[in-house]
């Protein structure tokens, strides 16, 4: 750890492996002051600016809001909350085109800037050395502030970590060529820069705090160098210039010597890294009350007329910044081809940048620089045809990698989807710099071949992690299937046992409930006998048959029947009521013999129905309906209304007929309906 | 002592039994396109061509000279390499069963390689004695398992370059180790035997 | 008298070793086979019965027993591959009986969408689903989790009132990738 200190404090840092020079274009906008804009007329404001969960939405269409109110808050930590630039109206709260290389619409704010740019109430907070760390923490949470470099990290839970922080770096490298935001922040802001780590350093309590910066900026260094004049604690640290100097694990590397193992964060070394801009927020937020809502942006490029760095309202739609720098349009009077398309506006710089498609894209807080080159100045810009050709296996993207990589290995494995091999060659360590696709005499675009890599990988674990979803889901419900069918087994024989077991006791008068059953179906035998013995007694056939076949549907059948047999014995109780009751008695004392039995002698049923005969024989002897009469206390004896017997008579016969083509005619007209529907549903599927 | 050094090293680099004396090939082409199961394969030859090297001059020396059975020489070797093989395949399978189903049938077809009836024959023909044998045996291995290796590292590569449609696949492969004969053939006159 | 001296020692030395293999296949033996877990792990586990059988595991053990490799539909080519590598055997192009997904703009995965104003709640569909991503009972309307929801099109079939349809999950900032052809890359073939 002192050597460490040594060496820094002798000015002699460590190096990163590879890196290069390119040309540092810092000069169209370093001599210029940063530029107020005007207000202008309608702000886009994106609800998510970082990386994390958007928050919910505070206000709705037509509300009015002051400069600095929260639009959104949300309990996740996640959740950074976004603020209304200047004070206006919400007009609208839909999808609009972001700053995002996909081109995709996320939910976006459309505040009409009314022009009077009032503030909602503030308190400054005259000393901020009497905070303690959770409302300092409360305080930068609630002004929205996120990672100003370009990851756009919650930096309220950047600077939550438990005491042990060794070292707190402040990035002021700006490595990217083009960019000069940060430079003349610091020129101009030095004061509140340093305000801002020295409530980093309340909060964190590190052991050192470096602040790195590339020699490029002498005006910076200087402004820094007295800014921090009186603080011994805060080294700023100049360091040789190159690119990715401004890389967080690069930095640490040159700074401390210590390398941040793949797969690990900085906080694990004890290490945090800010980036100035977002100490400026800091103070500004701590101290002023201000929530995050400007910063500063370089529009850069031959293109424009009149380049330089500006405060910027967040929200502010490119357009309105282009049209303020003075950009103008090489081919705006071509109508545009394949070839000769839009005249490029890159986000970014132009090592990580990314091209904007359309200029409505509003500026949020991790946009540092808006590039719009001129064709000499950047003619891969303009040529939107391939110059790629095969790899010539030259190494130069290798001596170069900051992260130490094998480009060239990256790049034949990413073509031939050789996921398993990039993995092993740490496709993850990449940060995407740029580096190796800039050195490439083959023109290849490595960093592209990269991002298309690690999306296709990233979206295979999130399958992966699908398919083991749905695979336990899968299985549960199975297992519970499984259950319910031997729950419903166990249920079946629980409920048949007990069936049984009512079967089986005892009833009052001395039988049992199974004995009754038994005793019925042992009368259904011996009637079909006694039925057979006597054949003046014919059936209709074809109605038995019909019966039996439609077994299923007898019970409509049967109601039919029984309300026939009903009649029937009405008729026939008129004229031998007597007699019936004689037969009821009757049958009850065969019933009640019947049931006193377990089971049931043929023989007895076949005398009792004898019995029953020679008395109904009696009354024939009277009158001419004794089979009417008999057969109605059979009609009575079946009340399972399986079999339907119908009276010999003619007349009887013909009704009987014409009752059960009635009902067949019925049951046949409710089969149709039901066969239709199934078809109808069939064929609609 | 430098004999058996000697000869180690003319088996394995001058005399090699896949691209100078072109036996074995079969294995050499079908097990070559990934280097997972060339290493297990290499394993698997190296254990049986010494084991049948071995057995094979025991069997000749004390079993078939006493008894003037030589006529007999092809029948038994092969029956040794045969039940060498199976031997392997019966420790494969049980130690590594993700190796034994990656080998597949080129684990049985060790018998058919010729390298390893070749080995136990040229032992007779150029009548080494007993330790002349194994280090001739694992000499034919050593090498064997080399060239294996490194052709298989080479075919992977080649899997994934640019490589013009009609030579992909076995053509390219073929014309690899054709230049890898001739890079080996750089080594006669290395080492005179 | 020589032959039969060859055709005994041939006999003992046949002997000898047959019984060395015999205690060897004894002392070696194997049982069980853990590829079948392994094909299980390759497969994208959306139990939809494209490949024939009903689930994923049941076809991982037909694989393993002999099956063809390229049944699985919504595991395409990649699970394929896999497959392959897994068992050394050659890759197969997707078998062509499947149904093609037409060949719309769009390539994103579906999930299904339930009309509710047409579902009558018969609870079909949710006896179809094979990873219980609907949610209902009987008489209640029912509404499709689309987070477990695997595009398996198993439910679409039974809904007695055609009321499911499936739809392409939105492209987000959070799903959206870098696509090489939206860019001006040459692809060398």
């Amino acid at each position: 750890m002192d050597s460490i200190i040594e060496r820094i404090n002798q000015g002699k840092f460590w190096h990163f492996h590879g890196g290069i020079h390119p040309p540092e274009q810092k000069a169209i906008t370093s001599a210029k002051p940063i530029k107020q804009l005007a207000l202008p007329k309608q702000l886009i404001l994106p609800l998510q600016q970082h990386i994390g969960r958007q928050g919910d939405l505070l206000v709705k269409v037509g509300d009015k809001v002051l400069k600095g109110q929260a639009l959104t808050q949300s309990a996740n930590p996640m959740a950074v909350p976004v603020h209304a630039p200047t004070s206006g109206t919400i007009t609208a709260i839909k999808k609009s085109v972001i700053a995002h290389p996909s081109g995709l619409s996320e939910l976006c704010l459309f505040i009409d800037v009314d022009g009077e740019d009032t503030w909602k109430k503030r308190e400054i907070c005259q000393d901020f050395s009497k905070l303690n760390n959770q409302e300092i923490i409360k305080k930068i949470a609630e002004a929205g502030i996120a990672g100003m470099g370009g990851a756009g990290f919650p930096t309220h839970i950047k600077v939550n970590t438990k005491p042990g922080i060794d070292f707190l770096i402040i990035n002021a490298a700006e490595c990217e060529p083009y960019i000069t935001a940060d430079d003349l922040l610091m020129r101009e802001q030095s004061e509140a820069i340093v305000d801002g780590i020295k409530i980093l350093d309340q909060l964190l309590t590190p052991t050192f705090i470096l602040i790195g910066i590339e020699d490029n900026k002498p005006q910076a260094i200087k402004a820094l160098q007295q800014a921090t004049k009186h603080n011994a604690k805060i080294k700023v640290c100049v360091l040789p210039t190159k690119y990715p100097t401004g890389g967080e694990k690069q930095l640490i590397k040159i700074l401390t010597g210590k390398e941040v193992n793949s797969g690990t964060l900085p906080i694990n070394s004890g290490i945090v890294v800010q980036n100035v801009a977002t100490c400026f927020a800091i103070s500004d937020a701590v101290i002023n009350d201000i929530p995050l809502i400007r910063r500063v942006v370089t529009l850069t490029g031959n293109a424009l007329s009149k380049p330089q760095n500006f405060w910027v309202l967040l929200g502010t739609q490119v357009s309105y910044l282009l049209y303020q720098a003075g950009f103008v349009s090489e081919v705006s009077e071509k109508k545009s081809t394949p070839n000769s398309a839009q005249p490029p506006v890159i986000m970014g710089g132009p090592l990580m940048g990314f091209s904007i498609l359309n200029e409505q894209v509003p500026i949020i807080k991790t946009s540092n620089c808006i590039l719009a080159p001129s064709k000499v100045e950047m003619p891969s810009a303009f040529d939107h045809n391939s110059n790629e050709v095969e790899c010539i296996r030259c190494g130069q993207c290798a001596d170069v990698c900051p992260s130490q990589l094998l480009p060239q290995e990256l790049q034949w494995s990413a073509k031939a989807k050789d996921h398993q091999q990039l993995a092993q060659l740490n496709l993850f360590d990449c940060i995407d710099c740029g580096a190796c696709a800039y050195v490439c005499p083959s023109q290849i675009p490595l960093v592209q071949y990269y991002r298309v890599a690690k999306a296709e990988i990233r979206q295979q674990q999130q399958l992966d992690i699908k398919a083991e979803k749905a695979k336990a889901r899968f299985e549960a419900r199975k297992f519970r299937l499984e259950q319910e069918k031997i729950a419903r087994q166990v249920k079946h024989e629980k409920a048949a046992a007990a069936r049984k077991a009512t079967m089986n006791k005892k009833s009052a008068d001395g039988g049992t409930a199974s004995s009754a059953v038994a005793a019925a179906l042992a009368r259904v035998k011996a009637k079909k006998a006694a039925k057979n013995k006597n054949t003046e007694f014919p059936v209709i056939g074809s109605e038995k048959q019909n019966d039996n076949d439609q077994a299923e549907i007898s019970p409509v059948k049967a109601a039919i029947a029984r309300a026939k047999a009903k009649r029937l014995a009405r008729e026939t109780n008129a004229e031998s009521s007597v007699t019936t009751k004689k037969e009821v008695i009757q049958k009850q004392s065969v019933t009640n013999d019947s049931t006193q039995n377990n089971i049931i002698d043929d023989k007895k049923a076949r005398i009792a129905i004898a019995i029953a005969k020679a008395k109904a024989k009696k009354v024939q002897a009277n009158k001419s309906s004794t089979e009417k009469s008999e057969f109605s206390t059979e009609i009575k004896q079946e009340k399972t209304g399986e079999k339907v017997q119908n009276t010999t008579t003619a007349a009887e016969e013909k009704k009987a007929r014409i009752a059960a083509a009635v009902a067949k005619a019925k049951l046949k007209r409710i089969d149709k309906a039901q066969q239709a529907s199934t078809t109808n549903s069939k064929e609609s599927t | 002592m430098t004999d058996y050094a000697l000869l180690l090293i003319g088996t394995v680099l001058v005399n090699n039994f896949v691209l100078v004396q072109f036996l074995g090939l079969c294995p050499f082409m079908g097990v070559s396109s990934r280097t997972e199961t060339a290493i297990g394969m290499s394993f698997a030859t190296t254990f049986v061509m010494t084991l049948a090297s071995l057995l094979s001059y025991l069997v000749t020396t004390y079993i078939l000279v006493p008894l003037d059975l030589e006529y007999l020489t092809t029948m038994s070797f092969i029956l040794v390499i045969a039940v060498v093989v199976q031997f392997t395949e019966m420790v494969v399978h049980k130690t590594s069963n993700s190796l034994y189903r990656l080998l597949g049938i080129f684990l049985p077809l060790i018998t058919t390689n010729c390298a390893v009836l070749g080995v136990a024959l040229l032992n007779l023909r150029l009548q080494h004695n007993f330790f002349e044998s194994i280090i001739y045996g694992f000499g034919a291995a050593v090498g064997f398992s080399l060239v294996l290796i490194m052709f298989s590292a080479m075919r992977e590569k080649l899997a994934n370059a640019d490589v013009p449609t009609p030579f992909k696949g076995a053509a390219i492969a073929m014309i690899t180790a054709g230049l890898m004969s001739l890079a080996f053939m750089g080594f006669a006159g290395l080492v005179k035997i | 008298m020589n032959i039969l001296i060859a055709i005994l020692v041939l006999g003992a030395i046949a002997a000898l070793f047959g019984a060395l293999l015999g205690y060897a296949s004894i002392r070696f033996h194997v049982d069980g086979d853990p590829i079948v877990e392994q094909l299980d792990a390759l497969l994208p586990q959306t139990q939809c019965g494209q490949c024939g059988y009903p689930g994923c595991k049941p076809y991982a053990e037909a694989v393993a027993n002999g099956e063809a490799i390229n049944k699985c539909a919504p595991g395409g080519e990649d699970t394929i591959k896999k497959i392959a590598d897994l068992l050394g055997v050659d890759v197969q192009p997707v078998d062509e009986n499947h149904e093609q997904d037409d060949s719309s703009q769009s390539n994103r995965p579906k999930v299904a969408f339930i009309i509710e104003e047409d579902c009558i709640g018969c609870t079909k569909c949710i006896q179809a689903c094979p990873v219980d991503a609907i949610l209902g009972a009987a008489k209640q309307m029912h509404t499709i989790i689309i987070d477990e929801c695997t595009g398996c099109d198993l439910c679409v079939a039974p809904c007695p009132v055609d009321c499911i349809e499936m739809r392409p999950t939105p492209e987000t900032i959070q799903n959206w990738q870098w696509d090489l052809n939206k860019i001006a890359v040459k692809q060398i073939d």
